[in-house]
């Protein structure tokens, strides 16, 4: 996303919006595991909003909602 | 009366039916204290993504209730002392999920709903913001899963 046009440096990044924004959105619920792991890491971490540019209402949301799956062992805590 | 979603494991040894006769017992349950009960959902033997009383599956069910909180630790209290339910998860909702929960979806919404989207497993640098991502042991993080991914390639 960063560009280099000319040697110039410049840090042009294409400005995000949440995912779970808009008419279309997906909505959070603990149960989409397919959802979810789009936002966990490969080792099962909750990868930060200034990522994945989730918004941090919706962010909070994510969170609460994999904390949950993970209880039910829908999604791991780790992934060894 | 408050509006309960419930989930509860139990144990991969039991027979779907046997299943569906502690779901009964426990709807019955909710209905004694002046409950009810709306839809309920078997969601089958799934694998669990950790161990629970070293078991590696479990009989996943959902239900709706309606019922006064004194009915749903009711119930919560003799689904604790049923050795055959690994765990259980109550959560108060505004509204019950009418039509079918995602987990019953899975099979019909397969590449149709599938939009190729951004990963974020491995983050390309660019995303990265210019807020010290590698003080905060980066390098570390990127190094690990790589280690893992490759040991479980081998083992597999």
């Amino acid at each position: 996303m960063n560009e280099n046009s000319q040697g110039r440096r410049t840090f042009f990044r294409r400005r995000k919006v949440c995912p779970f924004s808009g008419s279309e959105a997906p909505k959070i619920d603990y149960k989409d595991v397919k959802l979810l792991q789009r936002y966990m890491s490969e080792r099962g971490k909750i990868v930060p909003s200034r990522i994945t540019a989730v918004s941090a209402i919706k962010q909070r949301e994510v969170a609460i909602a994999i904390k949950r799956a993970r209880f039910l062992a829908l999604l791991p805590y780790l992934i060894k | 009366m408050p509006l309960y979603e419930h989930v509860f494991l139990v144990r991969p040894d039991l027979s779907v039916k046997q299943v569906e006769s502690l779901l009964e017992t426990y709807k019955s349950v909710i209905v004694e204290g002046n409950g009810s009960v709306g839809k309920t959902e078997y969601w089958g033997l799934r694998p669990t993504a950790y161990r629970i009383k070293k078991n590696r599956k479990a009989h996943y069910s959902l239900m709706n209730i309606d019922c006064s909180h004194e009915a749903l630790t009711e119930m919560e209290r003799q689904m604790s002392l049923n050795e055959d339910v690994l765990r259980f998860m109550s959560l108060r909702v505004n509204e019950w999920e009418e039509s079918q929960s995602v987990m019953m979806r899975r099979d019909a919404r397969t590449d149709r709903d599938r939009r190729p989207r951004e990963s974020f497993a491995r983050p390309t640098r660019g995303t990265r913001g210019e807020r010290g991502f590698r003080s905060i042991g980066g390098e570390q993080e990127r190094g690990i899963p790589q280690e893992a991914e490759a040991e479980r390639e081998g083992s597999s």
